[in-house]
């Protein structure tokens, strides 16, 4: 059951990826990814991260989709434009073969390793994951998310200072 | 669900460890606040509360120099190493901040937010220096590079700074990814993003060191900060993000963010990959070749002094690279000094270009500069003590900087690396001498009367010759506190 | 992490029919939108004409092209939305926690908070939140009347 369904979404993934690269409009294009971020989502509820999928969802399929969408509406791209980015389509599939060839011989050799951590299947099964994550941040990682919350500050101030019309 | 509410805390967070940031950063937010409710375009005042801001952070390194200090469960270290490449962050900075008023006012872009963006710059730098945790090292590179391709952009209205922003954020943005990608790998196989676990991990389990993943991650955070030091072939950036850039924000570029890169990549090899150091070493070494002769060769060509400087820069990379090839004490305590002494004398020689521009050309042909010595006394001889300093000529610091490293290079047995280094000095001598010539065996095109010699510009001047001439004619006590700050 | 997850019990885990409550509502909900959508379309009434596809079937013919270039405030407006959007997130990381991080986690994100709010201040005061003429040009403009 687990596994059709896998199968199922990932077939679905793969569609609105390519659908991603192959739309005519931009806009399409854009529609497709949000129905791949969604599968994606899928893939991390599936894995049992429910706050993985939340921020997918929240980020990816709604903010970032909104400003991908407002390039798009800014940029006014018709499909004119199309032509002169779609060459060297033999190349890139032969790069991308290559990584794909790369990427399972390293995970075929690669044996699995990794420390055994402390938190496994049954830990995040009683304390959940969100809370999980929440305690690691609030501890071991207290100084990086207090970093993050700078790296916003300056995001904030750079884009105020590129992009606001002067007064 | 358990209901016993057991609180947790971390135990030691230990604020001391994060001072010298923590200090900027206040610094950096109270001048934000404070420019929201002045008039636009009055930045005098931003241009002291950030030197005051550096000076007090300066004071704070100083006397914490010799007690390390370790934060966040260990995911910070303000040890000596972290100390001596805040030094040289904070005196990028000041140099930078120094010139950058008169120029902007130039340019007619005095925006205030250009200060707090560089503190902040500044700040994530010393994440980068003192992170020992790959989060930490991670999230302070992203504050560095946002906030540089804010700065770097920092002209909207011009499209060479736009070009400099743009290309710097979309490859930047590029090489993050690789790091990252290498740190999720490097997490996969031991298990930890802290520096020493990764390192003790590694050494513990000696089958993990051929391992496919292990070998990947090793490799792709290498290129995310060779990309950042602008390493051959990481370097196609470097020389239209240097030309399109303000003048002191390629200045600051050159010096401080590469320092940063250079500390992260330098204690995540050391800590972590110490078992593989034969790999890596091996690795640099043709890198660090290649970034000499590409950089020295390509800069022969250039007529425009601020591409010529950028690859210029991408030389010294190549230089400091040696010093981690030999990978020992003095090696890697000449990489610390190189990157000091660099600071003041890349920094000296921009400082000069500010001053000798117009509004909106920023007069960098090599033309452009028949006679400028004659002319311009000060600044001639100024140029002439940091070109000599770039060219590694005793007594100035760039000598005393190459010495060091080329001595770890031979002391580490690579005696073929340090000869082809001072190989590509010898070149480079070429092309500094000629920006000489053009100054003094010239005859001026111009009186060069629009220069003027505001007080501030000429302040970092002095103290970018200041510290050149010192760390050349008396390196010694530099290069100790050096050597108690590597590893 | 031994210091980070405290005592935590350890039962079955996670199972995937967990979710086959979730998986049924999305699928009846996909299920009935189908339905809806097929039932309109194979009863619903049709006519063809040359007006009925025009867009406006009566009124002013149009003219130019329908797709215009967006102004940038938009897009500055978006990014601030990123920003705070993942605000929330990590404070939402906070919030599922907070009985255990008790007041130590509570001063971290407000911390955390308080630098977002110098953002945001720094947005409202520069006026990157203003439609229209900013604060700034209405001032000059006031003075210019009298």
């Amino acid at each position: 059951m687990e596994i059709l369904f896998f199968y199922l979404v990932a077939f679905v993934t793969l569609v609105s990826g390519l659908l991603v690269i192959r739309c005519q409009s931009p806009v399409n294009s854009a529609l497709a990814l949000v129905n791949t971020f969604f599968c994606l989502a899928v893939f991390y509820v599936m894995l049992h991260a429910p706050f993985m999928a939340a921020i997918q969802i929240m980020v990816y399929a709604g903010a970032i989709m909104v400003l991908i969408l407002f390039v798009i509406m800014l940029l006014n791209l018709g499909t004119e434009s199309r032509q002169r980015y779609t060459r060297g389509v033999v190349w890139s599939s032969i790069a991308s073969l290559l990584m794909l060839i790369v990427a399972t011989v390293t995970i075929k050799t690669g044996q699995v390793t990794g420390a055994e951590g402390e938190i496994t299947a049954h830990t995040v099964k009683s304390v959940g994951h969100t809370e999980l994550i929440g305690r690691t941040m609030f501890t071991e990682f207290l100084l990086p998310f207090e970093i993050a919350s700078i790296l916003l500050l300056v995001a904030i101030v750079g884009a105020v200072v590129l992009a606001k019309k002067e007064v | 669900m358990d209901n016993n509410l057991v609180q947790i805390a971390l135990q030691n967070v230990n604020m001391w460890a994060i001072m010298p940031s923590l200090i900027l950063i206040c610094f950096g937010m109270g001048l934000l606040l404070i420019n929201v409710f002045l008039p636009r375009g009055t930045t005098k005042h931003a241009v002291w509360i950030s030197l005051i801001g550096l000076v007090v952070t300066g004071l704070f390194v100083f006397k914490g120099w010799g007690d390390p200090q370790y934060g966040f469960n260990d995911a910070v270290a303000l040890d000596n190493f972290a100390a001596f490449f805040n030094i040289t962050f904070l005196v990028a900075a000041g140099l930078t901040i120094l010139m950058s008023d008169e120029y902007l006012r130039r340019e007619g872009y005095p925006v205030s937010e250009y200060y707090p963006l560089v503190l902040f710059t500044t700040a994530g730098a010393m994440w980068m220096a003192s992170g020992t945790d790959m989060m930490t090292i991670f999230l302070g590179l992203e504050v560095m590079s946002v906030g540089l391709y804010v700065l770097a952009g920092f002209f909207r209205n011009q499209v060479r700074s736009n070009e400099a922003g743009l290309k710097y954020f979309l490859l930047g943005a590029f090489s993050t990814g690789f790091l990252l990608y290498g740190i999720a790998l490097i997490y996969g196989v031991t298990g930890s993003t802290r520096l020493t676990e990764i390192g003790i991990y590694l050494n513990a389990h000696t089958s993990l060191l051929g391992n496919p993943m292990t070998l990947a991650g090793l490799v792709l955070i290498a290129i995310g900060f060779l990309f950042k030091i602008a390493v051959v072939p990481f370097h196609m950036w470097t020389p239209d993000v240097y030309e399109g850039a303000p003048t002191p924000i390629t200045a600051f570029m050159s010096a401080g963010p590469k320092a940063a890169a250079f500390a992260s990549f330098l204690r995540i090899m050391e800590y972590c990959f110490f078992s593989l150091k034969p790999e890596w070493t091996a690795m640099l070494w043709v890198l660090a070749v290649l970034t000499m002769v590409v950089g020295n060769v390509i800069a022969i060509t250039q007529t425009n002094i601020k591409r010529m400087l950028a690859y210029s820069s991408i030389a010294h990379a190549g230089y400091a690279l040696v010093g981690m090839v030999a990978a020992n004490e003095i090696g890697y305590s000449g990489i610390l000094f190189y990157m000091l002494a660099y600071a003041f004398m890349n920094i000296g020689a921009f400082a000069v270009l500010v001053l000798a521009g117009k509004k909106g050309e920023d007069n960098l042909t090599l033309e452009g500069f028949s006679g400028f010595g004659y002319k311009r006394p000060f600044l001639g001889v100024a140029m002439t003590i940091f070109l000599f300093s770039l060219m590694g000529l005793p007594p100035t610091a760039g000598f005393a900087g190459k010495f060091y490293i080329f001595a770890g290079a031979v002391k580490a047995g690579y005696l073929w690396l340090a000869v082809i280094g001072v190989l590509n000095s010898a070149v480079s001598l070429y092309y500094y001498l000629r920006v000489m010539v053009y100054m003094y065996f010239r005859d001026p095109l111009e009186d060069y009367a629009w220069v003027s010699m505001p007080v501030s510009v000429v302040v970092s001047i002095v103290i970018a010759i200041a510290g050149s001439l010192y760390l050349g004619i008396v390196p010694g006590f530099v290069m100790e506190l050096a050597k108690l700050a590597v590893f | 992490m031994s210091s980070t997850t405290g005592s935590l019990p350890t039962t079955a885990p996670i199972l995937f029919e967990d979710y086959l409550a979730l998986g049924i509502y999305v699928g009846i909900a996909l299920f009935l939108v189908a339905i809806l959508l097929l039932l309109s379309w194979g009863l619903g009434h049709r006519t063809r004409s040359r007006i009925k596809n025009e867009p406006y079937e009566s009124g002013v013919y149009p003219t130019d092209n329908a797709r215009l270039k967006g102004p940038v405030p938009f897009y500055l407006v978006a990014i601030f939305f990123i920003l705070f959007d993942i605000e929330v997130i990590f404070v939402a990381s906070w919030a599922v926690a907070y009985d255990r991080l008790g007041w130590a986690g509570f001063g971290q994100v407000s911390f955390f908070t308080l630098v977002l709010l110098v953002g945001l201040l720094h947005l409202w005061k520069t006026g990157a939140l203003d439609w229209g003429p900013s604060a700034a040009r209405q001032n000059r403009k006031n003075q210019d009347i009298p």
